[in-house]
Protein backbone atom coordinates (compact mmCIF):
# COMPACT_ATOMS: atom_id res chain seq x y z
CA UNK A 1 0.00 0.00 0.00
CA UNK A 2 0.81 3.42 -1.01
CA UNK A 3 1.21 6.61 1.08
CA UNK A 4 -0.82 7.97 -1.09
CA UNK A 5 -4.15 5.50 -0.31
CA UNK A 6 -3.25 5.96 3.48
CA UNK A 7 -3.39 9.59 2.95
CA UNK A 8 -7.18 8.74 2.10
CA UNK A 9 -8.03 5.89 4.60
CA UNK A 10 -9.78 6.64 7.34
CA UNK A 11 -10.71 4.46 10.47
CA UNK A 12 -14.85 4.44 10.23
CA UNK A 13 -15.44 2.37 13.80
CA UNK A 14 -19.00 3.65 14.99
CA UNK A 15 -18.79 6.75 17.50
CA UNK A 16 -15.28 7.47 16.30
CA UNK A 17 -15.47 11.41 14.88
CA UNK A 18 -11.91 11.70 13.84
CA UNK A 19 -10.25 8.47 12.27
CA UNK A 20 -7.44 10.33 10.11
CA UNK A 21 -4.57 9.87 10.09
CA UNK A 22 -4.09 5.62 10.88
CA UNK A 23 -1.02 5.50 12.91
CA UNK A 24 1.41 3.47 10.83
CA UNK A 25 3.18 0.20 12.80
CA UNK A 26 5.51 -1.61 10.36
CA UNK A 27 6.92 -4.80 10.16
CA UNK A 28 8.25 -4.17 6.81
CA UNK A 29 8.16 -1.68 4.11
CA UNK A 30 9.33 -2.05 0.74
CA UNK A 31 9.82 0.59 -2.21
CA UNK A 32 9.25 0.25 -5.63
CA UNK A 33 10.11 2.66 -8.45
CA UNK A 34 8.13 4.45 -10.75
CA UNK A 35 7.91 7.04 -13.34
CA UNK A 36 8.30 10.93 -12.13
CA UNK A 37 5.40 12.77 -13.22
CA UNK A 38 5.65 16.34 -12.40
CA UNK A 39 2.12 17.22 -13.65
CA UNK A 40 0.69 14.87 -11.68
CA UNK A 41 2.63 15.48 -8.39
CA UNK A 42 1.84 19.70 -8.58
CA UNK A 43 -2.05 18.55 -9.04
CA UNK A 44 -2.33 16.13 -6.27
CA UNK A 45 -0.21 18.69 -3.76
CA UNK A 46 -3.06 20.90 -3.01
CA UNK A 47 -5.42 16.98 -1.59
CA UNK A 48 -2.65 15.98 0.20
CA UNK A 49 -2.70 16.18 3.95
CA UNK A 50 0.42 17.17 4.46
CA UNK A 51 1.02 16.12 7.96
CA UNK A 52 0.15 12.71 7.27
CA UNK A 53 2.46 12.08 4.52
CA UNK A 54 5.17 13.67 6.39
CA UNK A 55 4.49 11.52 9.45
CA UNK A 56 3.82 8.34 7.94
CA UNK A 57 6.89 8.90 5.78
CA UNK A 58 9.20 9.31 9.00
CA UNK A 59 8.09 5.83 10.19
CA UNK A 60 8.85 4.37 6.75
CA UNK A 61 12.05 5.39 7.38
CA UNK A 62 11.94 7.99 4.83
CA UNK A 63 12.86 11.64 6.90
CA UNK A 64 13.07 14.08 3.57
CA UNK A 65 9.83 15.92 3.39
CA UNK A 66 9.79 19.09 5.06
CA UNK A 67 7.74 19.86 8.14
CA UNK A 68 5.61 22.34 6.62
CA UNK A 69 5.25 22.97 2.57
CA UNK A 70 3.57 25.38 0.32
CA UNK A 71 2.82 25.62 -3.17
CA UNK A 72 6.34 27.59 -4.20
CA UNK A 73 8.98 24.50 -3.57
CA UNK A 74 6.73 22.81 -6.48
CA UNK A 75 9.18 24.78 -8.46
CA UNK A 76 12.16 23.00 -6.91
CA UNK A 77 13.31 19.60 -8.40
CA UNK A 78 14.64 18.13 -5.59
CA UNK A 79 11.44 18.26 -3.07
CA UNK A 80 9.01 17.18 -6.24
CA UNK A 81 11.54 14.03 -6.27
CA UNK A 82 11.01 13.53 -2.71
CA UNK A 83 7.31 14.11 -2.37
CA UNK A 84 7.63 12.06 -5.70
CA UNK A 85 9.32 9.24 -3.81
CA UNK A 86 7.36 9.50 -0.33
CA UNK A 87 3.46 9.81 -1.93
CA UNK A 88 4.36 6.42 -4.82
CA UNK A 89 7.44 4.56 -4.33
CA UNK A 90 7.26 3.36 -0.52
CA UNK A 91 4.85 0.66 0.24
CA UNK A 92 3.73 -0.79 3.32
CA UNK A 93 3.97 -4.59 3.05
CA UNK A 94 3.69 -5.85 6.63
CA UNK A 95 2.59 -3.80 9.53
CA UNK A 96 -0.84 -2.17 10.65
CA UNK A 97 -3.01 0.82 10.11
CA UNK A 98 -4.21 1.63 14.05
CA UNK A 99 -7.39 4.30 14.47
CA UNK A 100 -5.98 7.29 15.98
CA UNK A 101 -9.16 7.43 18.63
CA UNK A 102 -9.52 4.09 19.76
CA UNK A 103 -6.25 2.07 18.95
CA UNK A 104 -8.04 -0.62 17.17
CA UNK A 105 -5.64 -2.08 15.02
CA UNK A 106 -6.16 -2.51 11.68
CA UNK A 107 -3.54 -5.66 10.16
CA UNK A 108 -1.78 -5.13 6.73
CA UNK A 109 -0.84 -8.46 4.81
CA UNK A 110 0.90 -8.85 1.58
CA UNK A 111 0.36 -4.42 0.89
CA UNK A 112 -3.47 -4.95 1.83
CA UNK A 113 -5.04 -3.48 4.95
CA UNK A 114 -8.37 -5.64 6.41
CA UNK A 115 -10.65 -2.41 7.24
CA UNK A 116 -13.58 -4.99 7.92
CA UNK A 117 -15.35 -3.51 11.02
CA UNK A 118 -16.35 -6.18 13.93
CA UNK A 119 -20.54 -6.36 14.16
CA UNK A 120 -20.68 -4.26 16.97
CA UNK A 121 -18.00 -1.16 15.21
CA UNK A 122 -20.97 -0.66 12.36
CA UNK B 1 -3.03 1.49 -26.91
CA UNK B 2 -5.27 -0.04 -28.89
CA UNK B 3 -9.05 -1.06 -28.05
CA UNK B 4 -8.11 -4.73 -29.23
CA UNK B 5 -4.67 -4.72 -27.15
CA UNK B 6 -6.66 -3.55 -24.05
CA UNK B 7 -9.06 -6.34 -24.27
CA UNK B 8 -6.48 -9.12 -25.62
CA UNK B 9 -4.80 -8.22 -22.02
CA UNK B 10 -7.70 -8.24 -19.70
CA UNK B 11 -8.80 -11.86 -21.49
CA UNK B 12 -5.84 -12.90 -19.93
CA UNK B 13 -6.85 -12.01 -16.29
CA UNK B 14 -7.71 -14.84 -13.48
CA UNK B 15 -11.25 -14.53 -12.85
CA UNK B 16 -13.21 -16.22 -9.57
CA UNK B 17 -12.57 -19.98 -8.90
CA UNK B 18 -14.94 -20.03 -6.61
CA UNK B 19 -17.53 -17.33 -6.91
CA UNK B 20 -20.05 -16.24 -3.56
CA UNK B 21 -23.56 -15.88 -4.55
CA UNK B 22 -24.38 -13.66 -1.90
CA UNK B 23 -21.90 -11.16 -3.04
CA UNK B 24 -23.35 -11.71 -6.53
CA UNK B 25 -19.66 -12.53 -7.97
CA UNK B 26 -19.65 -12.15 -11.50
CA UNK B 27 -16.38 -11.99 -13.70
CA UNK B 28 -16.60 -8.40 -15.67
CA UNK B 29 -15.70 -10.38 -19.10
CA UNK B 30 -12.31 -8.44 -21.09
CA UNK B 31 -15.14 -6.92 -23.65
CA UNK B 32 -16.97 -4.82 -21.39
CA UNK B 33 -14.31 -3.81 -19.12
CA UNK B 34 -12.02 -3.04 -22.09
CA UNK B 35 -15.09 -0.85 -23.71
CA UNK B 36 -16.18 0.67 -20.54
CA UNK B 37 -12.46 2.04 -19.55
CA UNK B 38 -11.73 3.32 -23.15
CA UNK B 39 -15.06 5.17 -23.13
CA UNK B 40 -13.42 7.06 -20.13
CA UNK B 41 -10.46 7.66 -21.38
CA UNK B 42 -11.08 8.58 -25.26
CA UNK B 43 -14.07 10.53 -24.73
CA UNK B 44 -13.53 12.39 -21.37
CA UNK B 45 -10.07 11.94 -20.51
CA UNK B 46 -11.24 10.62 -16.73
CA UNK B 47 -8.49 7.86 -16.84
CA UNK B 48 -4.52 9.12 -17.52
CA UNK B 49 -2.77 10.73 -15.44
CA UNK B 50 -5.32 10.44 -12.83
CA UNK B 51 -6.81 8.66 -9.38
CA UNK B 52 -9.03 5.91 -10.14
CA UNK B 53 -10.71 3.82 -7.39
CA UNK B 54 -12.26 0.53 -8.48
CA UNK B 55 -14.88 -0.36 -6.56
CA UNK B 56 -15.96 -3.83 -5.34
CA UNK B 57 -13.11 -5.22 -7.98
CA UNK B 58 -13.59 -8.71 -7.75
CA UNK B 59 -10.57 -9.75 -9.75
CA UNK B 60 -9.46 -6.30 -10.30
CA UNK B 61 -10.30 -6.14 -14.19
CA UNK B 62 -11.30 -2.92 -14.53
CA UNK B 63 -8.73 -1.54 -11.98
CA UNK B 64 -6.53 -3.36 -14.54
CA UNK B 65 -7.96 -1.79 -17.79
CA UNK B 66 -7.57 1.91 -15.99
CA UNK B 67 -3.69 1.48 -14.92
CA UNK B 68 -3.48 -0.05 -18.38
CA UNK B 69 -4.55 3.44 -20.13
CA UNK B 70 -2.23 5.14 -17.50
CA UNK B 71 -4.26 6.02 -14.81
CA UNK B 72 -1.63 7.13 -12.35
CA UNK B 73 -2.53 5.74 -9.38
CA UNK B 74 -5.25 2.98 -9.06
CA UNK B 75 -6.81 1.91 -5.82
CA UNK B 76 -9.12 -1.90 -5.81
CA UNK B 77 -11.59 -2.39 -2.68
CA UNK B 78 -13.03 -5.27 -2.25
CA UNK B 79 -14.87 -7.39 1.02
CA UNK B 80 -13.83 -10.40 -0.39
CA UNK B 81 -10.30 -11.77 0.51
CA UNK B 82 -9.65 -14.66 -2.27
CA UNK B 83 -10.68 -12.28 -4.73
CA UNK B 84 -8.38 -9.29 -3.74
CA UNK B 85 -5.24 -12.13 -3.65
CA UNK B 86 -6.14 -13.52 -7.34
CA UNK B 87 -6.48 -9.23 -8.36
CA UNK B 88 -3.24 -9.01 -7.22
CA UNK B 89 -1.73 -11.85 -9.02
CA UNK B 90 -3.11 -10.31 -12.07
CA UNK B 91 -2.17 -7.21 -11.04
CA UNK B 92 1.88 -8.90 -10.49
CA UNK B 93 1.21 -10.33 -14.30
CA UNK B 94 0.82 -7.73 -15.66
CA UNK B 95 3.45 -5.65 -13.72
CA UNK B 96 0.93 -2.87 -12.85
CA UNK B 97 1.58 -1.34 -9.43
CA UNK B 98 -2.27 -1.63 -7.97
CA UNK B 99 -3.43 -0.73 -4.35
CA UNK B 100 -5.81 -3.20 -2.97
CA UNK B 101 -8.42 -2.41 0.02
CA UNK B 102 -10.46 -4.85 1.92
CA UNK B 103 -13.72 -3.41 3.09
CA UNK B 104 -17.24 -3.53 3.03
CA UNK B 105 -17.74 -0.21 0.87
CA UNK B 106 -20.84 0.55 2.89
CA UNK B 107 -18.36 1.38 5.73
CA UNK B 108 -15.29 2.67 3.89
CA UNK B 109 -13.81 5.66 5.76
CA UNK B 110 -12.52 8.43 3.26
CA UNK B 111 -10.97 11.72 3.82
CA UNK B 112 -10.80 14.33 1.11
CA UNK B 113 -11.41 14.82 -2.61
CA UNK B 114 -8.19 12.93 -4.01
CA UNK B 115 -9.84 10.17 -6.02
CA UNK B 116 -10.30 11.48 -9.69
CA UNK B 117 -12.59 8.73 -11.36
CA UNK B 118 -14.26 5.71 -9.75
CA UNK B 119 -15.29 2.90 -11.38
CA UNK B 120 -17.50 -0.51 -10.84
CA UNK B 121 -19.36 -3.13 -11.82
CA UNK B 122 -21.40 -3.38 -8.68
CA UNK B 123 -23.63 -6.51 -7.61
CA UNK B 124 -26.49 -5.51 -9.17
CA UNK B 125 -28.93 -6.07 -6.43
CA UNK B 126 -31.08 -9.28 -7.60
CA UNK B 127 -29.93 -11.09 -4.72
CA UNK B 128 -29.45 -8.60 -1.94
CA UNK B 129 -31.66 -5.76 -3.19
CA UNK B 130 -30.77 -2.13 -3.42
CA UNK B 131 -26.86 -2.98 -3.58
CA UNK B 132 -25.71 -1.64 -6.25
CA UNK B 133 -27.39 1.76 -5.04
CA UNK B 134 -25.33 1.54 -1.83
CA UNK B 135 -22.36 1.36 -4.10
CA UNK B 136 -23.49 4.56 -6.08
CA UNK B 137 -23.96 6.91 -3.12
CA UNK B 138 -20.31 6.27 -1.86
CA UNK B 139 -19.02 6.26 -5.00
CA UNK B 140 -20.11 9.94 -5.53
CA UNK B 141 -19.06 11.21 -2.01
CA UNK B 142 -15.66 10.02 -3.30
CA UNK B 143 -15.01 10.24 -7.20
CA UNK B 144 -14.25 14.49 -7.53
CA UNK B 145 -14.63 13.55 -11.14
CA UNK B 146 -16.59 11.42 -12.71
CA UNK B 147 -18.16 7.67 -11.90
CA UNK B 148 -18.71 4.90 -14.36
CA UNK B 149 -20.89 1.53 -13.36
CA UNK B 150 -22.57 -0.49 -14.76
CA UNK B 151 -26.52 -1.32 -14.28
CA UNK B 152 -29.61 -3.19 -15.55
CA UNK B 153 -31.07 -1.96 -18.50
CA UNK B 154 -34.50 -2.71 -16.76
CA UNK B 155 -33.67 -0.42 -13.17
CA UNK B 156 -32.97 2.59 -15.47
CA UNK B 157 -35.44 5.64 -14.45
CA UNK B 158 -34.89 4.55 -10.48
CA UNK B 159 -31.04 4.86 -11.09
CA UNK B 160 -31.54 8.14 -12.68
CA UNK B 161 -33.87 9.02 -10.12
CA UNK B 162 -31.71 8.01 -7.33
CA UNK B 163 -28.34 9.24 -8.95
CA UNK B 164 -29.67 12.90 -9.30
CA UNK B 165 -31.91 13.25 -6.32
CA UNK B 166 -30.28 11.59 -3.31
CA UNK B 167 -27.06 10.82 -4.49
CA UNK B 168 -25.45 14.29 -4.92
CA UNK B 169 -25.19 13.70 -8.96
CA UNK B 170 -25.06 16.81 -11.00
CA UNK B 171 -25.50 14.31 -14.56
CA UNK B 172 -26.86 11.15 -15.41
CA UNK B 173 -26.09 9.89 -18.55
CA UNK B 174 -26.56 6.64 -20.21
CA UNK B 175 -23.31 5.69 -22.72
CA UNK B 176 -24.52 3.01 -24.34
CA UNK B 177 -26.17 -0.31 -23.84
CA UNK B 178 -24.45 -3.50 -23.50
CA UNK B 179 -24.99 -7.44 -23.05
CA UNK B 180 -23.60 -8.52 -20.49
CA UNK B 181 -23.29 -12.46 -20.81
CA UNK B 182 -23.61 -14.08 -17.69
CA UNK B 183 -22.09 -17.60 -17.66
CA UNK B 184 -23.81 -20.56 -15.88
CA UNK B 185 -21.87 -19.87 -12.17
CA UNK B 186 -23.64 -20.82 -9.94
CA UNK B 187 -26.43 -24.47 -9.49
CA UNK B 188 -29.76 -21.42 -9.37
CA UNK B 189 -29.12 -20.58 -13.17
CA UNK B 190 -30.70 -23.21 -14.91
CA UNK B 191 -29.97 -21.97 -18.73
CA UNK B 192 -26.23 -22.52 -19.65
CA UNK B 193 -25.81 -18.60 -20.62
CA UNK B 194 -27.68 -15.80 -20.37
CA UNK B 195 -27.48 -12.06 -22.11
CA UNK B 196 -28.88 -9.56 -19.62
CA UNK B 197 -29.14 -5.64 -20.84
CA UNK B 198 -26.84 -3.36 -18.98
CA UNK B 199 -26.56 0.18 -19.51
CA UNK B 200 -22.85 1.90 -18.78
CA UNK B 201 -23.25 5.19 -17.15
CA UNK B 202 -21.47 8.40 -16.60
CA UNK B 203 -22.52 10.02 -13.55
CA UNK B 204 -21.21 13.21 -12.72
CA UNK B 205 -20.57 14.15 -8.76
CA UNK B 206 -21.66 17.68 -7.89
CA UNK B 207 -18.80 20.29 -6.76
Amino acid sequence: MRLLTHNMLASNIKGVTNGFPLRIEVEKAIEKQVDFNPEFLKNMFTKIHWKALVDASRIMGFAELPEEADSSMLESDDFLRNFHHALLELHLEEGALVCPETGRRFPVNKGIPNMLLHEDEV
Amino acid sequence: MKLKQLESLLGDLEQFSNPKVELEQYPTGPHIASRMLYTAESSYGDVSGKVVADFGCGCGTLGAAAALLGAEHVIGIDVDPESLEIASLNAEDLELDIDYIQCDLRNLGWRGQVVDTVVMNPPFGTRKKGADMDFLCVALKVATQAVYSLHKTSTRDHVRRAALRDFNASSAEVLCELRYDVPQLYKFHKKREVDIAVDLWRFVPKK
